[in-house]
């Protein structure tokens, strides 16, 4: 009662909450909303007309063994990018929590590839990896790996897994080492005290301590991987050779921006929302009831 | 005190205000939105500037926006939300979705006729005109800008170390096969390379060896065309490269133009790339090296036809001011004058659009001093073109391509045989042109 006295009116909490609505209608619910529709419509590309076709657009899609076959790819790059970005992540995080001297060095030198661009960052993973001028493509082949990721399958993943990680490292650097921080030191003393090593301190007590940073970044990351990956994959491989690296969200911008077919792309980017939708619930319902909120 | 002044710069700033309109509404601002990059975007905006010079009612305004495929799509948005550009450079490729967007272009030949301006379709080089020409009443859709073909550059210093004539570039596959052989014997890491596969080894292939590569005279007779690459005759020039790439004598580096730094950075003797790369070339490439046709196959009769178009148009895009079309037309006109065009062809590599630009820069003198210069257009106008090489307006294509390139790089990776991979890439085609056919209607 006490609280409605003070405000007057329950219009307030609206009002201040309304901006941030806005935000989320104009910029998520409404595209999201727009691409629902296109997904049932044939359109020329300039959308001079617009026929409605029901499900058609979804239908030729799912009888597209290509397409099929991009999930796996999909997957298949999410889980590397995902699993590889967390772990070095943490990894480096625990061994600049460790360093004493230089600290702020090693934390602006780390937390730096976070301001490039995506595009950026693959042209220039793409340019030390280039078969014909790349550094370490020349490396490689000098060791007897001949690079040539325009060919192989399996170099071109892993070149684009390679950039994507690395655009993405410091934003995950950033909140484990944050989260180590916030770990109180006397629990660390305590346990070192009672005679436990390093490795064994972090695997105790901080790693589980992070539980709620992880769970958090597990999320973004594989948000990232599922949607933000493309500028990577456009100006490394451009979903080369073949189809190697061709993810359904690089399908999306490729059919849509490129190949200018509004109706398959909208019907891709509804599926691709329901799995992400799918896979957030899933991880909240199960993976989140092992998080420990201190 | 304060206040009389105040007044007095607010009646000025009002006075400035005014004039500045009155001055902006004097000439007339036309938007043009384009894909030419670094030196070429340079070329483009002196065209401009000296364009806007010579007369004060227009206004041309240049604006880079991206590759190819990003201009189109910033087009299509701009129009999309009410705010496109009067011109805009679209790709070849992309000629049959513009064609299909009648109510969002104006073919520029409507665009002269209501401007009062005589277009001569007969001024431009055949094959150029007819790409972007309807096929139907033989009048312009879209101003043919910078065209180019595939040629074959070779590094005449790596000839010369291989022990071969470096003033004979190889003729036909058969010589390029062994004479890349011999590169690599003498060696190199790469006999021969050679980006944009389906314009050079399947599209300009086709046309060269007098084959269409689709039905319905490669889709200029209508959009229910299919594709026609998987003919015995495709096939086995992709067997053909496909040997060499497992004897080692070709390389694949990528879908674009990656062979090009391969060749000037002198790690491949010899590459068939576009015609608009010779101005990089030149500028990187440390040793002598000579330009050739694209090579052909002897076994087949009446070969070497003619080659086909790449490269770009300008399209006149629907919903401005009557004025501005007026300049459009202007500005076109000027684009095509045979000093512009002959001026813009010996500055980039991109084949002169009117003989009258050809011409002229023969009169110049330009081909005798910089030899190799008009391998491009010799091959374009080889022999009359049939009905089936004249180009290409397939819809989808821009996928199509990409389908091509999937597919062939299974073949160089030794994954498909090329029928297979052509069978199927003919067949994923297919599919992508009913879809066109589809939205089109």
């Amino acid at each position: 009662m006490q609280e409605r006295s003070r405000f007057g009116t329950s219009l307030l909490p609206y009002l201040l909450i309304a901006p941030q609505l806005a935000i989320t209608a104009v910029f998520f619910l409404w595209p999201a909303a727009v691409a629902l529709w296109q997904s049932t419509q044939a359109q020329d590309a300039f959308g001079t007309s617009s026929v409605f076709v029901g499900f058609s657009n979804f239908k030729q899609l799912f009888a597209d063994p290509l397409y099929l076959s991009s999930f796996g790819t999909t997957l298949e790059f999410s889980a590397l990018v995902v699993v590889s970005g967390l772990v070095l992540s943490l990894f480096f995080a625990a061994m600049a929590d460790r360093v004493t001297r230089g600290k702020s060095i090693y934390q602006t030198l780390l937390i730096w590839p976070y301001a490039v661009a995506p595009v950026i960052a693959a042209v220039l993973w793409g340019f030390l990896f280039n078969p014909s001028i790349g550094l370490v493509a020349y490396g490689l082949g000098k060791i007897g790996i001949s690079w040539n990721h325009a060919l192989n399958g399996g170099q071109a993943m892993f070149l684009v897994v390679l950039a994507s990680v690395w655009k993405q490292f410091s934003y995950n650097f950033l909140f484990f080492y944050a989260g180590l921080q916030a770990i109180p030191r006397s629990l660390i003393e305590a346990a070192a005290i009672d005679g436990a090593g390093p490795v064994r301190r972090f695997f105790n007590i901080a790693l589980p301590m992070l539980s709620p940073t992880s769970f958090f970044l597990l999320v973004v990351n594989l948000v990232y991987a599922f949607f933000d990956t493309f500028p990577i994959i456009d100006a490394a491989t451009g979903g080369g050779p073949g189809q190697s690296t061709r993810t359904l969200i690089y399908k999306i911008y490729d059919d849509g921006f490129k190949g200018l077919d509004i109706g398959s792309s909208g019907a891709q980017s509804v599926v691709l929302m329901l799995i992400v939708v799918a896979l957030t619930l899933v991880q909240f319902r199960f993976i989140e009831r092992r998080v420990q909120y201190s | 005190m304060l206040k009389p002044r105040f007044l007095r710069s607010l009646a000025l700033g009002a006075a400035m205000l005014f004039g500045a309109t009155q001055a902006a509404l004097a000439t007339t601002e036309i938007q043009f939105w384009h894909a030419m990059e670094s030196t070429l975007g340079d070329r483009l905006n002196d065209i401009a500037n000296d364009f806007n010079k010579s007369q004060s009612q227009y206004k041309i305004v240049p604006v880079y926006k991206g590759t190819y495929d990003q201009t189109l799509a910033a087009g299509i948005a701009a129009y999309r939300s009410g705010d496109a550009p009067a011109i805009l450079q679209v790709y070849e490729v992309g000629t049959a979705t513009m064609i299909a967007a009648k109510k969002a272009v104006i073919p520029v030949s409507q665009v002269f006729q209501q401007a009062g301006i005589k277009l001569d379709t007969n001024a431009f080089v055949p094959t150029i005109a007819s790409y972007y020409s309807d096929s139907k009443t033989g009048q312009l859709v879209s101003m043919p800008f910078n065209s180019s073909t595939p040629v074959l550059y070779y590094n005449k210093d790596a000839f010369k170390k291989a022990g071969l004539d470096p003033n004979s570039p190889p003729q036909t596959w058969d010589e390029l096969a062994a004479d890349a052989a011999k590169l690599k014997a003498s060696g190199m890491s790469c006999g021969y390379s050679s980006g944009w596969q389906s314009w050079i080894q399947l599209e300009n292939y086709s046309a060269w060896h007098g084959a269409p590569f689709a039905s319905r005279n490669n889709g200029f007779d209508g959009t229910d065309a299919v594709l026609e690459f998987n003919k015995p005759l495709q096939v086995a020039h992709i067997q053909f490269l496909a040997n060499m790439a497992k004897q080692g004598t070709f390389s694949y580096v990528g879908r674009k133009d990656e062979p090009n730094s391969k060749f000037y950075s002198g790690d491949c003797g010899i590459i068939t790339g576009s015609s608009g790369a010779l101005a990089s070339i030149r500028k990187y490439a440390k040793f002598s090296f000579g330009t050739g046709f694209m090579p052909y196959d002897a076994t087949v009769q009446g070969a070497p036809q003619n080659a086909i178009i790449g490269g770009a148009s300008l399209w006149v895009l629907a919903g401005k001011d009557p004025a501005v079309y007026k300049g459009v037309a202007q500005f076109l006109a000027y684009l095509t004058s045979p000093a512009v065009a002959a001026k813009w062809h010996q500055d980039t590599g991109y084949l002169p659009v009117t003989k009258a630009a050809y011409d002229l820069t023969r009169q110049q003198g330009f081909y005798d001093k910089n030899p190799g210069s008009d391998t491009a257009i010799r091959q374009m106008l080889n022999k009359p073109p049939l009905p089936f090489t004249k180009g290409l307006r397939l819809g989808n294509m821009p996928q199509i391509r990409t389908v091509i390139d999937e597919e062939l790089e299974d073949v160089w990776a030794g994954k498909k045989t090329p029928q297979q991979a052509l069978d199927s890439a003919v067949e994923r085609g297919n599919d992508l042109l009913r879809r066109f056919q589809n939205q089109a209607n």
